[in-house]
Protein backbone atom coordinates (compact mmCIF):
# COMPACT_ATOMS: atom_id res chain seq x y z
CA UNK A 1 0.00 0.00 0.00
CA UNK A 2 1.93 2.75 -1.17
CA UNK A 3 1.03 6.33 -1.37
CA UNK A 4 -2.03 7.62 -3.67
CA UNK A 5 -1.19 10.79 -2.74
CA UNK A 6 1.65 12.33 -5.12
CA UNK A 7 4.13 14.98 -3.66
CA UNK A 8 3.04 18.28 -4.99
CA UNK A 9 4.33 21.43 -3.00
CA UNK A 10 -0.19 22.27 -2.55
CA UNK A 11 -0.52 18.32 -1.00
CA UNK A 12 2.94 18.03 0.95
CA UNK A 13 2.31 21.42 2.58
CA UNK A 14 -1.64 20.85 3.47
CA UNK A 15 -0.47 16.61 4.12
CA UNK A 16 1.51 18.71 6.94
CA UNK A 17 -0.18 21.42 8.22
CA UNK A 18 -3.67 18.54 8.96
CA UNK A 19 -1.08 16.07 10.59
CA UNK A 20 0.64 19.26 13.01
CA UNK A 21 -2.71 20.91 13.70
CA UNK A 22 -4.10 17.39 14.36
CA UNK A 23 -1.57 16.33 16.81
CA UNK A 24 -1.19 19.83 18.36
CA UNK A 25 -4.87 20.01 19.02
CA UNK A 26 -4.87 16.42 20.69
CA UNK A 27 -1.45 17.83 22.41
CA UNK A 28 -3.32 20.59 23.98
CA UNK A 29 -6.40 18.40 25.09
CA UNK A 30 -4.47 16.23 26.65
CA UNK A 31 -2.40 19.08 28.74
CA UNK A 32 -5.37 20.94 29.81
CA UNK A 33 -7.12 17.32 31.83
CA UNK A 34 -3.45 16.68 33.01
CA UNK A 35 -2.64 20.20 34.22
CA UNK A 36 -4.67 19.78 37.82
CA UNK A 37 -3.65 16.00 38.57
CA UNK A 38 0.24 16.88 37.40
CA UNK A 39 -0.11 20.11 39.53
CA UNK A 40 -2.09 17.69 42.65
CA UNK A 41 0.67 14.98 42.16
CA UNK A 42 4.06 17.63 42.38
CA UNK A 43 1.95 18.94 45.33
CA UNK A 44 1.77 15.72 47.42
CA UNK A 45 5.41 14.87 46.27
CA UNK A 46 6.15 17.94 48.16
CA UNK A 47 3.71 17.34 50.77
CA UNK A 48 5.66 13.94 51.55
CA UNK A 49 9.02 15.24 51.08
CA UNK A 50 8.30 17.89 54.09
CA UNK A 51 7.14 15.22 56.24
CA UNK A 52 9.68 13.31 55.98
CA UNK A 53 12.91 16.31 56.10
CA UNK A 54 11.36 17.67 59.03
CA UNK A 55 10.03 16.83 63.05
CA UNK A 56 6.47 16.54 63.38
CA UNK A 57 4.44 20.09 62.33
CA UNK A 58 0.75 20.91 62.32
CA UNK A 59 0.89 23.95 60.40
CA UNK A 60 0.63 24.43 56.37
CA UNK A 61 4.43 25.23 55.16
CA UNK A 62 3.18 24.87 51.68
CA UNK A 63 1.02 28.03 51.90
CA UNK A 64 3.38 30.01 54.46
CA UNK A 65 5.95 29.00 52.04
CA UNK A 66 8.99 31.86 50.84
CA UNK A 67 11.29 32.05 48.34
CA UNK A 68 14.66 33.51 48.75
CA UNK A 69 17.46 34.42 45.72
CA UNK A 70 20.31 32.59 45.67
CA UNK A 71 23.91 32.69 44.75
CA UNK A 72 23.21 32.04 40.94
CA UNK A 73 20.60 34.70 39.76
CA UNK A 74 17.54 33.87 38.02
CA UNK A 75 14.06 32.59 39.04
CA UNK A 76 14.57 29.47 38.58
CA UNK A 77 17.56 29.24 40.88
CA UNK A 78 15.38 30.67 43.69
CA UNK A 79 15.24 28.62 46.95
CA UNK A 80 12.05 27.99 48.78
CA UNK A 81 12.14 28.08 52.78
CA UNK A 82 9.03 25.64 54.73
CA UNK A 83 8.76 26.85 58.13
CA UNK A 84 7.31 24.44 60.10
CA UNK A 85 5.37 25.02 63.37
CA UNK A 86 3.76 22.69 65.89
CA UNK A 87 1.11 24.87 68.55
CA UNK A 88 2.90 27.80 66.99
CA UNK A 89 6.36 27.40 68.16
CA UNK A 90 8.97 26.99 64.79
CA UNK A 91 9.89 23.36 65.27
CA UNK A 92 12.16 23.75 61.87
CA UNK A 93 12.81 25.19 58.66
CA UNK A 94 13.10 23.08 55.30
CA UNK A 95 14.53 24.34 52.55
CA UNK A 96 13.98 23.47 48.93
CA UNK A 97 17.93 23.62 47.31
CA UNK A 98 19.64 22.88 43.97
CA UNK A 99 22.76 21.93 42.44
CA UNK A 100 24.14 22.47 39.25
CA UNK A 101 27.17 20.06 39.60
CA UNK A 102 25.32 16.51 39.30
CA UNK A 103 26.75 14.40 37.36
CA UNK A 104 23.41 14.33 35.04
CA UNK A 105 22.85 18.04 35.70
CA UNK A 106 21.08 19.67 38.25
CA UNK A 107 18.77 18.30 40.68
CA UNK A 108 16.93 19.25 43.67
CA UNK A 109 17.31 18.12 47.12
CA UNK A 110 14.75 19.06 50.38
CA UNK A 111 16.64 19.69 53.44
CA UNK A 112 14.80 20.15 57.00
CA UNK A 113 16.97 22.11 59.64
CA UNK A 114 15.99 21.82 63.46
CA UNK A 115 16.25 26.18 64.65
CA UNK A 116 19.74 25.41 66.10
CA UNK A 117 21.17 24.90 62.50
CA UNK A 118 21.16 20.79 62.66
CA UNK A 119 20.50 18.85 59.86
CA UNK A 120 17.12 16.81 60.87
CA UNK A 121 17.01 15.02 57.75
CA UNK A 122 17.47 16.16 53.63
CA UNK A 123 16.04 13.96 50.34
CA UNK A 124 16.98 14.20 46.69
CA UNK A 125 13.55 15.33 44.92
CA UNK A 126 14.63 14.46 41.36
CA UNK A 127 17.77 13.48 39.67
CA UNK A 128 19.35 12.30 36.77
CA UNK A 129 22.58 10.76 38.14
CA UNK A 130 23.55 7.76 36.95
CA UNK A 131 21.59 4.38 38.10
CA UNK A 132 23.31 2.26 39.88
CA UNK A 133 26.02 4.50 41.41
CA UNK A 134 25.03 8.02 41.29
CA UNK A 135 21.49 7.16 42.18
CA UNK A 136 22.64 6.27 45.52
CA UNK A 137 21.77 10.27 46.46
CA UNK A 138 18.43 8.77 47.00
CA UNK A 139 17.50 7.47 50.84
CA UNK A 140 15.55 4.72 48.61
CA UNK A 141 18.63 3.27 46.77
CA UNK A 142 21.83 3.58 49.92
CA UNK A 143 21.92 5.38 53.41
CA UNK A 144 24.29 8.00 51.78
CA UNK A 145 21.77 10.89 52.92
CA UNK A 146 21.12 9.35 56.02
CA UNK A 147 24.99 10.54 57.43
CA UNK A 148 23.69 14.41 57.46
CA UNK A 149 20.70 13.28 60.18
CA UNK A 150 21.93 14.88 63.41
CA UNK A 151 24.76 17.09 61.97
CA UNK A 152 25.35 20.25 62.61
CA UNK A 153 27.29 22.13 59.26
CA UNK A 154 28.64 24.40 61.59
CA UNK A 155 31.04 21.66 63.04
CA UNK A 156 30.54 19.22 60.35
CA UNK A 157 32.17 20.06 57.00
CA UNK A 158 30.09 19.65 54.13
CA UNK A 159 32.61 18.38 51.64
CA UNK A 160 33.67 14.82 50.71
CA UNK A 161 36.33 13.35 52.52
CA UNK A 162 38.69 13.37 49.24
CA UNK A 163 37.98 17.13 49.36
CA UNK A 164 39.11 17.54 53.17
CA UNK A 165 35.80 17.17 54.90
CA UNK A 166 33.72 14.90 57.14
CA UNK A 167 31.53 13.29 54.66
CA UNK A 168 31.65 9.83 53.08
CA UNK A 169 31.39 9.54 49.09
CA UNK A 170 29.35 7.30 47.42
CA UNK A 171 32.00 4.79 46.09
CA UNK A 172 32.51 5.17 41.95
CA UNK A 173 29.82 8.40 42.17
CA UNK A 174 32.48 11.39 44.04
CA UNK A 175 30.73 13.69 41.33
CA UNK A 176 27.03 12.85 42.85
CA UNK A 177 28.16 12.70 46.60
CA UNK A 178 30.32 16.20 45.86
CA UNK A 179 27.01 17.87 44.38
CA UNK A 180 24.85 16.66 46.99
CA UNK A 181 26.94 18.57 49.42
CA UNK A 182 27.10 21.59 47.27
CA UNK A 183 23.01 21.99 47.33
CA UNK A 184 23.21 21.17 51.15
CA UNK A 185 25.59 24.13 51.70
CA UNK A 186 23.66 26.28 49.83
CA UNK A 187 20.49 25.71 51.83
CA UNK A 188 22.79 25.89 55.36
CA UNK A 189 24.02 29.47 53.56
CA UNK A 190 20.45 30.44 53.11
CA UNK A 191 19.32 28.94 56.77
CA UNK A 192 21.92 30.95 58.52
CA UNK A 193 20.70 34.57 56.51
CA UNK A 194 16.96 33.99 57.77
CA UNK A 195 15.66 35.81 60.08
CA UNK A 196 14.50 33.16 62.66
CA UNK A 197 12.41 35.41 64.99
CA UNK A 198 10.12 36.24 62.07
CA UNK A 199 9.24 32.99 61.70
CA UNK A 200 8.31 32.34 65.81
CA UNK A 201 5.97 35.35 66.71
CA UNK A 202 3.09 35.10 64.45
CA UNK B 1 -8.38 -18.37 6.81
CA UNK B 2 -6.05 -20.85 8.58
CA UNK B 3 -3.28 -19.80 6.87
CA UNK B 4 -4.09 -15.82 7.31
CA UNK B 5 -4.18 -17.45 10.86
CA UNK B 6 -0.84 -18.35 11.18
CA UNK B 7 0.45 -15.73 8.81
CA UNK B 8 -0.76 -13.06 11.58
CA UNK B 9 1.29 -15.37 14.49
CA UNK B 10 4.27 -15.24 12.52
CA UNK B 11 4.20 -11.31 12.18
CA UNK B 12 3.83 -11.06 15.90
CA UNK B 13 6.11 -13.66 16.65
CA UNK B 14 9.10 -12.42 14.21
CA UNK B 15 10.18 -9.33 16.14
CA UNK B 16 10.51 -11.95 19.43
CA UNK B 17 13.33 -13.86 18.02
CA UNK B 18 14.21 -14.16 14.27
CA UNK B 19 13.82 -10.15 13.94
CA UNK B 20 14.33 -9.66 17.48
CA UNK B 21 15.22 -5.68 17.24
CA UNK B 22 18.15 -5.90 19.84
CA UNK B 23 20.03 -9.07 19.38
CA UNK B 24 19.43 -9.30 16.01
CA UNK B 25 18.40 -6.27 13.92
CA UNK B 26 20.56 -4.19 16.21
CA UNK B 27 17.88 -1.20 16.38
CA UNK B 28 17.43 1.57 19.23
CA UNK B 29 20.71 0.55 20.58
CA UNK B 30 21.57 3.81 22.51
CA UNK B 31 18.67 3.04 24.90
CA UNK B 32 19.41 -0.36 24.94
CA UNK B 33 22.70 0.48 26.37
CA UNK B 34 21.74 3.60 28.80
CA UNK B 35 19.04 2.15 30.08
CA UNK B 36 19.54 -1.59 30.96
CA UNK B 37 21.57 -1.08 34.40
CA UNK B 38 18.68 -2.90 36.28
CA UNK B 39 16.26 -5.66 35.05
CA UNK B 40 13.50 -3.14 36.25
CA UNK B 41 14.53 -0.22 34.10
CA UNK B 42 14.93 -2.31 31.01
CA UNK B 43 11.76 -3.40 31.67
CA UNK B 44 9.86 -0.15 32.14
CA UNK B 45 11.64 1.24 29.30
CA UNK B 46 10.87 -1.97 27.07
CA UNK B 47 6.92 -1.26 28.82
CA UNK B 48 6.56 2.48 27.38
CA UNK B 49 8.20 1.37 24.24
CA UNK B 50 5.96 -1.50 23.66
CA UNK B 51 2.60 0.82 23.73
CA UNK B 52 4.28 3.54 21.61
CA UNK B 53 4.94 1.58 18.92
CA UNK B 54 1.52 -0.16 18.98
CA UNK B 55 -0.10 3.38 18.87
CA UNK B 56 2.20 4.19 16.26
CA UNK B 57 2.29 1.48 14.06
CA UNK B 58 -1.94 1.24 14.61
CA UNK B 59 -2.30 5.64 13.58
CA UNK B 60 0.34 5.44 11.28
CA UNK B 61 -1.17 2.28 9.32
CA UNK B 62 -4.48 4.12 8.96
CA UNK B 63 -3.10 7.33 7.39
CA UNK B 64 0.05 6.08 5.13
CA UNK B 65 -2.23 6.10 1.69
CA UNK B 66 -2.99 9.50 2.56
CA UNK B 67 0.58 10.89 2.78
CA UNK B 68 2.59 11.89 0.47
CA UNK B 69 6.08 10.02 -0.11
CA UNK B 70 8.46 13.20 0.36
CA UNK B 71 6.69 14.08 3.86
CA UNK B 72 6.21 10.68 5.32
CA UNK B 73 9.42 11.20 7.82
CA UNK B 74 8.20 14.10 9.25
CA UNK B 75 4.72 13.38 9.70
CA UNK B 76 5.65 10.02 11.19
CA UNK B 77 7.66 11.75 13.50
CA UNK B 78 4.96 13.88 14.65
CA UNK B 79 2.18 11.00 15.20
CA UNK B 80 5.40 9.28 17.38
CA UNK B 81 6.40 12.32 19.56
CA UNK B 82 2.45 13.07 19.81
CA UNK B 83 1.97 9.59 21.77
CA UNK B 84 5.65 10.10 23.39
CA UNK B 85 4.02 13.02 24.95
CA UNK B 86 0.37 12.16 26.04
CA UNK B 87 2.14 8.95 27.66
CA UNK B 88 4.37 11.30 29.32
CA UNK B 89 1.55 13.70 31.04
CA UNK B 90 -0.96 10.70 31.41
CA UNK B 91 2.33 8.90 33.30
CA UNK B 92 2.81 12.11 35.53
CA UNK B 93 -0.85 12.80 36.60
CA UNK B 94 -2.17 9.69 37.25
CA UNK B 95 1.16 7.31 38.01
CA UNK B 96 2.97 9.89 39.74
CA UNK B 97 5.11 6.70 41.26
CA UNK B 98 5.42 5.20 37.67
CA UNK B 99 6.34 8.15 36.44
CA UNK B 100 9.04 8.64 38.76
CA UNK B 101 10.65 5.46 38.12
CA UNK B 102 10.50 5.67 33.79
CA UNK B 103 10.34 9.35 33.72
CA UNK B 104 13.90 9.88 32.49
CA UNK B 105 13.26 7.85 30.35
CA UNK B 106 10.33 8.22 28.54
CA UNK B 107 11.24 11.45 26.27
CA UNK B 108 14.28 8.96 24.66
CA UNK B 109 11.30 6.61 22.99
CA UNK B 110 11.01 9.64 20.32
CA UNK B 111 14.67 9.11 19.13
CA UNK B 112 14.29 5.18 19.45
CA UNK B 113 14.71 4.33 15.71
CA UNK B 114 13.04 0.67 16.18
CA UNK B 115 9.86 3.25 16.18
CA UNK B 116 10.38 4.86 13.13
CA UNK B 117 12.21 1.81 11.63
CA UNK B 118 8.79 0.12 12.21
CA UNK B 119 6.60 2.22 11.29
CA UNK B 120 8.28 2.84 7.64
CA UNK B 121 9.13 -0.71 7.02
CA UNK B 122 5.89 -2.44 8.07
CA UNK B 123 2.66 -0.14 9.32
CA UNK B 124 2.81 1.97 6.16
CA UNK B 125 2.57 -0.73 3.74
CA UNK B 126 0.45 -3.25 5.55
CA UNK B 127 -3.16 -3.43 7.00
CA UNK B 128 -4.15 -1.98 10.51
CA UNK B 129 -4.58 -5.46 12.24
CA UNK B 130 -1.06 -6.65 10.86
CA UNK B 131 0.72 -3.38 11.89
CA UNK B 132 -0.67 -3.96 15.53
CA UNK B 133 0.76 -7.05 15.66
CA UNK B 134 3.68 -6.12 14.36
CA UNK B 135 4.05 -3.35 16.91
CA UNK B 136 2.85 -5.78 20.08
CA UNK B 137 5.36 -8.51 18.68
CA UNK B 138 8.63 -6.22 18.17
CA UNK B 139 7.35 -4.19 21.11
CA UNK B 140 7.55 -7.44 23.55
CA UNK B 141 11.05 -8.67 21.50
CA UNK B 142 12.30 -5.41 22.67
CA UNK B 143 11.05 -5.69 26.42
CA UNK B 144 12.36 -9.05 26.82
CA UNK B 145 15.96 -8.15 25.85
CA UNK B 146 15.66 -5.00 27.79
CA UNK B 147 14.96 -7.35 30.79
CA UNK B 148 17.38 -9.87 29.97
CA UNK B 149 20.17 -7.78 29.20
CA UNK B 150 19.08 -5.66 32.48
CA UNK B 151 19.05 -8.88 35.07
CA UNK B 152 22.12 -10.14 33.62
CA UNK B 153 24.01 -6.74 34.25
CA UNK B 154 21.71 -6.21 37.63
CA UNK B 155 23.54 -9.88 39.12
CA UNK B 156 26.92 -9.70 37.68
CA UNK B 157 26.98 -5.63 38.90
CA UNK B 158 25.40 -5.51 42.11
CA UNK B 159 24.60 -8.93 42.95
CA UNK B 160 20.51 -8.24 42.79
CA UNK B 161 17.66 -9.12 40.53
CA UNK B 162 14.39 -6.79 39.90
CA UNK B 163 15.92 -5.16 43.73
CA UNK B 164 16.00 -8.61 45.18
CA UNK B 165 19.56 -9.11 47.28
CA UNK B 166 20.49 -12.49 46.09
CA UNK B 167 23.80 -12.52 48.74
CA UNK B 168 26.27 -13.21 46.30
CA UNK B 169 28.59 -10.95 46.73
CA UNK B 170 29.81 -9.79 49.85
CA UNK B 171 30.28 -5.91 49.28
CA UNK B 172 29.96 -4.43 45.95
CA UNK B 173 29.16 -6.50 42.89
CA UNK B 174 31.27 -6.24 39.78
CA UNK B 175 31.20 -2.47 38.88
CA UNK B 176 31.64 -2.51 35.58
CA UNK B 177 28.83 -4.14 34.80
CA UNK B 178 26.51 -1.64 36.05
CA UNK B 179 28.47 0.84 34.03
CA UNK B 180 28.54 1.83 29.82
CA UNK B 181 31.69 -0.88 29.01
CA UNK B 182 29.75 -3.34 30.94
CA UNK B 183 26.27 -2.64 28.56
CA UNK B 184 28.63 -3.62 25.64
CA UNK B 185 30.20 -6.96 26.98
CA UNK B 186 27.03 -8.29 27.73
CA UNK B 187 25.35 -6.80 24.43
CA UNK B 188 28.37 -8.49 22.58
CA UNK B 189 26.97 -11.92 24.61
CA UNK B 190 23.41 -11.67 23.96
CA UNK B 191 23.74 -10.97 20.49
CA UNK B 192 25.83 -14.26 19.81
CA UNK B 193 23.13 -15.90 21.66
CA UNK B 194 20.53 -14.66 19.56
CA UNK B 195 21.79 -15.17 16.34
CA UNK B 196 22.65 -19.23 17.79
CA UNK B 197 19.01 -19.27 18.33
CA UNK B 198 17.94 -17.92 15.44
CA UNK B 199 20.10 -20.14 13.28
CA UNK B 200 18.79 -23.11 15.21
CA UNK B 201 14.79 -22.37 14.89
CA UNK B 202 14.75 -21.03 11.30
CA UNK B 203 17.55 -22.25 8.96
CA UNK B 204 17.19 -25.66 9.50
Amino acid sequence: MASKVKSTLFSMTLTLLIVTAVAAGLLAIVYKYTKEPIKEADLKKQKLALRQVLPEFDNNPIAESDTIPSDIQGSSFDLVVFPAKKDGKLVGIAIKTFTTKGFGGRFDVMVGFLPDGTIYNSMVLNHQETPGLGDKIDPEKSDFSRQFAGKNPATFRLKVKKDGGDVDAITAATISSRAYCDALQRAYNAFKSLDLAKYTEN
Amino acid sequence: MAEQKTNRLQIFLKGIIKENPTFVMLLGLCPTLGTTTSAINGMGMGLATLFVLTMSNLVISLIAPYIPDKVRIPSYIVVIASFVTIVDLTLHAYAPELYKALGIFIPLIVVNCIILGRAEAFASKNGVLDSILDGLGVGLGFTLSLTVLGAVREILGSGKIFGLNLHIYQGDGILVFVLAPGAFLVLAYMIALGQKLKKRMYDE
